[in-house]
């Protein structure tokens, strides 16, 4: 064996470098964390000034330039309600089909590349084809259902994915307990492998929901109204909307002085609706899991 | 002339005493086997020269480890150098995502030497002395992966022993291998010996007979005994010993 | 009575399962049936007809020459392909500084006549009047009636949907906006990316992380529309500073909105990735004498380079598909970008800008579609080279 011969200085210039390369990980990553923590901390105290009660609860006055959002906060709610009612079935269901029903891998491959895909596709294409299909051929015109509709196709492929995730992380011997008692296997189904489910599938509706509140881009042509100071009666209504009317403020406004403060809010009453839903979806993910380890 | 020299070693995982006041030395140029059943610390001890357990954390050493007189966990100790001297084999098979030959070339890139001739000889001397040339010398640009469980475990020891370690510590290396793969890998540990002291951790107590010139034999975090391998399996001393030789638990 | 209730149970569940396809096939459908509509249209407005002095040598003209000479941008024949001759322009509107009221009559009912006499009189002319008022075509010739050729769409370097007589839908500008714009996007936040992963998957301590994962988790999930409102209030009148521009509203602007939005979605896959290489591969590597970093870049990122890929082409993809952030802040002037620190404009904030002034089954309509089907293709494209990426993993 030939001896080796290695440089004397090596340990202390790998050091060097190791100590180089984790101080620019570290710097970058912190940079990050400042450049997002100054975007929420300019928006929080920025539109803390001007939230209060009646800022919630009154409709838009003088031209925009005054008054509350609540109709855009109402608008909102039935949007994540009637999309809800949509894809909540329908995604649930659908994971359960590729997990539980579905035999052939090719085609759980197959159905789940079309899901990936689908949730891959910008969400102004689902509003054109919202547009497209709900507004024009079905003939809703601009209105909450076919915001809805628009939102909860948007909305299919994160349920979907979670409720499937979910489901496979159950072991089959949870499965073949319940058949060998005789349960058919949607009793199985729905005694056994949905119970255990249910925390990871709610935390995957509820992050739907998130996504839902924050999207514009689909209702700009199926339902958001510039301005509408009274609340929507029916479905087949617009309806004002936090997002849009966001955007309105920021880029369309008549009065830049007046109306920024309002901007500020209404971005702020989004930040906390995003908060609010990625808090209770981990606290949900705990509670159960807790649940699961005392059992 | 011992090369390792543990003194009073206690180790701890958070409050799980896991090592229970264990001296113990070893000689140059012999090969060392720890048997036990499973959980009574022997991995653990074995990964203690060459600090393997640093990763983990929340764990504390009390007493010494000493490699050629030196206190490893001393203060000027660098890790990195530490583990070009103290190699190791795992109980499965790990090379990387990478060809043959970048496998083997790995510890002597990372240690610093650029000389692709150099490099080149490395390689091939250590696949040559893993007994693995003949097999792979026409494929040394193809992936690590194409090879056998047992080729993979040969390629992990030429790549330990690339680097010319003084000790080769050897974790189960043939737990996950089939008989004749097994055979192999104790035919090469004989064939180290020439070269490189030999620590191997194993559940087989006739591989342990077959290829160690000692044996220390743990339970429950405790090194019950240690002696030459022959009186170990023939004539032990603890009543513990001879029940787990002869299978009563394990 | 059981069975009838399970059997229909497993098709209800079985045609839930196909409904993700069963949308895509939707949006294909109904997205190609309006966008290709596009090229039923003719280049020249509907009911309208431009017409030449029969002794001009010119017998066709593209619909960017029409829009240029309409423009003014030509004004001899020259240019386009006939002899030295000024141009002259000729809108119906003209009619009246021609002729008085009187020789048009009270109804109009000469204003065909007096056309064709107009045209009949001038060389150089170039008439954008309805068709039914020139009726009679003798001596002049009327430019063919071609539809909207597939080329100059798409390989067409003028966007201008509303120009009369012949509007123009060239997508090259919009598309290269938006590749422009999520090129430097990426750019920007790949560094970022990598290293705030690397840092959270090998460096940062249990603790640290625990904070971080929950932050960029929620960063993820705050509306586009604020992170645009973010771009409007503070970057782009910080950009407009730092470099001197005379609006702040840019590619670079786009890019660095778009960036902090992608960063979310590259370091949870890659972080994701690089947490999955094997503890024994980390292992084997230290034991040979390499330091932390060493197996980092050495070991751990070839390892999980293909999840790597994938967050980095999924943050392309949100890049691309973004609407509202790069509408507000990006400045929307369709040209082709010569340099990131002019506004540009991409396809998602074309749609909508200017889907809602658009006539419903009109050429402009239509155009806005068949933009939605570029960007459906686009994104499908990025989206199955994840796939491919992600299937290549051992």
């Amino acid at each position: 064996m030939s001896t080796l011969s290695f440089p004397e200085n090596n340990s202390r210039r790998k050091t060097l470098n190791q100590k180089i390369a984790f101080a620019c990980c570290f710097a970058l990553s912190l940079c990050v964390v400042l450049v997002l923590a100054s975007i929420l901390l300019f928006i929080i105290i920025k539109g803390i000034r001007v939230i209060n009660w009646d800022f919630i609860t009154q409709a838009p006055a003088d031209g925009m330039t005054g008054g509350g959002i609540f109709p855009a906060i109402i608008g909102t709610l039935c949007l994540m309600a009637g999309s809800a009612i949509v894809s909540f079935p329908v995604g649930i269901m659908s994971g359960i089909y590729m997990n539980e029903y579905a035999t052939n891998g090719k085609l759980v491959r197959f159905i789940r590349m079309m899901t990936n895909n689908l949730s891959g596709i910008p969400s102004i294409v689902f509003g054109l084809f919202g547009m497209a299909i709900f507004v024009n051929y079905l003939d809703f015109g601009d209105s909450i259902i076919a915001g809805s509709l628009t939102l909860g196709l948007l909305s299919l492929p994160v349920i979907i994915r979670t409720t499937e995730e979910a489901l496979k992380d159950i072991p089959d011997s949870m499965r073949e307990g319940s058949r060998a008692l005789g349960a058919t296997q949607l009793q199985t189904i729905w005694n056994v492998i949905l119970p255990m489910a249910v925390p990871r599938v709610i935390t995957g509706l509820i992050l739907s929901m998130g996504r839902v509140s924050g999207e514009t881009a689909p209702i700009l042509f199926t339902c958001a109204a510039y301005f509408l100071p009274q609340l929507p009666s029916s479905i087949f209504d617009q309806c004002m909307a936090l997002p849009y009317h966001l955007y309105v403020l920021a880029t369309s406004g008549t009065d830049l002085e007046k109306q920024q403060p309002i901007a500020y809010g209404t971005a702020l009453v989004l930040i906390i609706i995003v908060l609010i839903i990625n808090l209770a979806a981990n606290g949900i993910r705990k509670y159960f899991a807790n649940k699961v380890k005392t059992n | 002339m011992e090369i390792i020299k543990a003194q009073h070693v206690n180790f701890y995982y958070g409050s799980f005493h896991a090592l229970k006041d264990i001296s113990m030395e070893i000689e140059e140029k012999s090969v060392v086997a720890f048997i036990g059943p499973s959980g009574c610390g022997k991995s653990t001890f074995l990964r203690l020269f060459n600090r393997m357990n640093d990763l983990i954390p929340k764990t504390r050493l009390e007493g010494q480890i000493l490699i050629n007189g030196q206190d490893i966990y001393g203060k000027n100790i660098q890790v990195d150098q530490l583990r070009k001297e103290v190699g190791m084999v795992f109980q499965r098979p790990n090379p990387f995502p990478k060809s043959i030959y970048e496998n083997v070339a790995y510890g002597l890139k990372v240690n610093g030497i650029k000389n692709q001739d150099v490099i080149e000889e490395r390689v091939v001397e250590s696949l040559k002395g893993a007994a693995l040339w003949d097999e792979v010398k026409d494929k040394l640009k193809k992936s690590a992966y194409a090879l056998s469980g047992g080729q993979q475990q040969r390629l992990c020891i030429a790549r330990a022993m690339a680097v010319s370690p003084q000790i080769l510590l050897m974790d189960e290396p043939a737990s996950a291998l089939d008989p004749i793969s097994t055979a192999k890998i104790e035919e090469l540990i004989r064939e180290l010996k020439k070269q490189v002291t030999i620590v191997i951790v194993t559940h087989n107590m006739q591989q342990a007979s077959r290829v160690s010139d000692k044996t220390a034999f743990f339970y429950m975090g405790e090194m019950v005994e240690y002696g030459r391998t022959k009186d170990i399996f023939t004539n032990p001393e603890k009543e513990a010993t001879q029940n787990y030789i002869t299978g009563r638990f394990g | 009575m059981k069975k009838i209730l399970e059997q229909s149970v497993k098709y209800l569940f079985t045609a839930s399962g196909f409904i993700t396809s069963f949308i895509i096939l939707l949006i294909i459908f109904f997205l190609f049936s309006e966008g290709a509509g596009l090229f039923r249209n003719h280049i020249i407005d509907d009911g309208y007809v431009v017409a030449l002095n029969k002794s001009n040598p010119v017998n066709t003209l593209s619909a960017n020459q029409i829009k240029e000479i309409f423009d003014e941008d030509i004004t001899n024949w020259q240019e386009a392909g006939g002899e030295d001759e000024p141009i002259q322009v000729f809108r119906l509107s003209d009619l009246l500084s021609i002729y008085s009221e009187e020789e048009l009559g009270s109804e109009y009912e000469h204003a065909g006549s007096k056309i064709k006499e107009t045209i009949l009189q001038n060389e150089g002319i170039i008439a954008f009047v309805p068709k039914s008022l020139l009726t009679d075509t003798e001596g002049i010739k009327t430019m063919p009636d071609q539809t909207i050729p597939v080329k100059d769409v798409l390989a067409g370097t003028e966007w201008f949907p509303t120009a009369t007589p012949s509007p123009l839908f060239g997508i090259l500008p919009l598309l290269a906006g938006t590749l422009w714009v999520s090129f430097f996007a990426i750019l920007i936040a790949l560094p970022f990316g990598l290293c705030v992963s690397i840092y959270m998957s090998e460096i940062a301590s249990e603790k640290v992380r625990n904070v971080l994962k929950p932050v960029i988790e929620l960063l993820n999930g705050i509306p586009s529309v604020v992170y645009g409102f973010f771009g409007l209030i503070v970057i782009v009148p910080f950009l407009q500073q730092l470099f001197n521009l005379p609006v702040g509203e840019s590619g670079l602007a786009g890019s660095l909105v778009l960036a902090i939005m992608a960063l979310p979605t590259i370091v949870t896959v890659a972080e994701d990735a690089m947490r999955n290489c094997p503890r024994s591969m980390r292992e084997a590597s230290l034991a040979l004498g390499a330091n932390k970093w060493q197996t980092i870049y050495k070991v751990v990122i070839p390892y999980s380079i293909s999840g790597i890929t994938s967050g980095i082409v999924l943050g392309i993809g949100r890049a691309v598909g973004e609407t509202m952030a790069v509408l507000m802040v990006t400045g929307n002037a369709a040209v082709m970008p010569t340099s990131i620190l002019e506004p540009l404009r991409t396809i998602p904030a074309t749609i909508a800008a200017e889907l809602g002034e658009a006539p419903t089954g009109e050429a402009h309509y239509q155009s806005l579609f068949l933009l939605g089907v570029i960007l459906f293709f686009i994104t499908l494209f990025i989206n199955l080279s994840v796939e491919y990426i992600s299937s290549r993993k051992r």
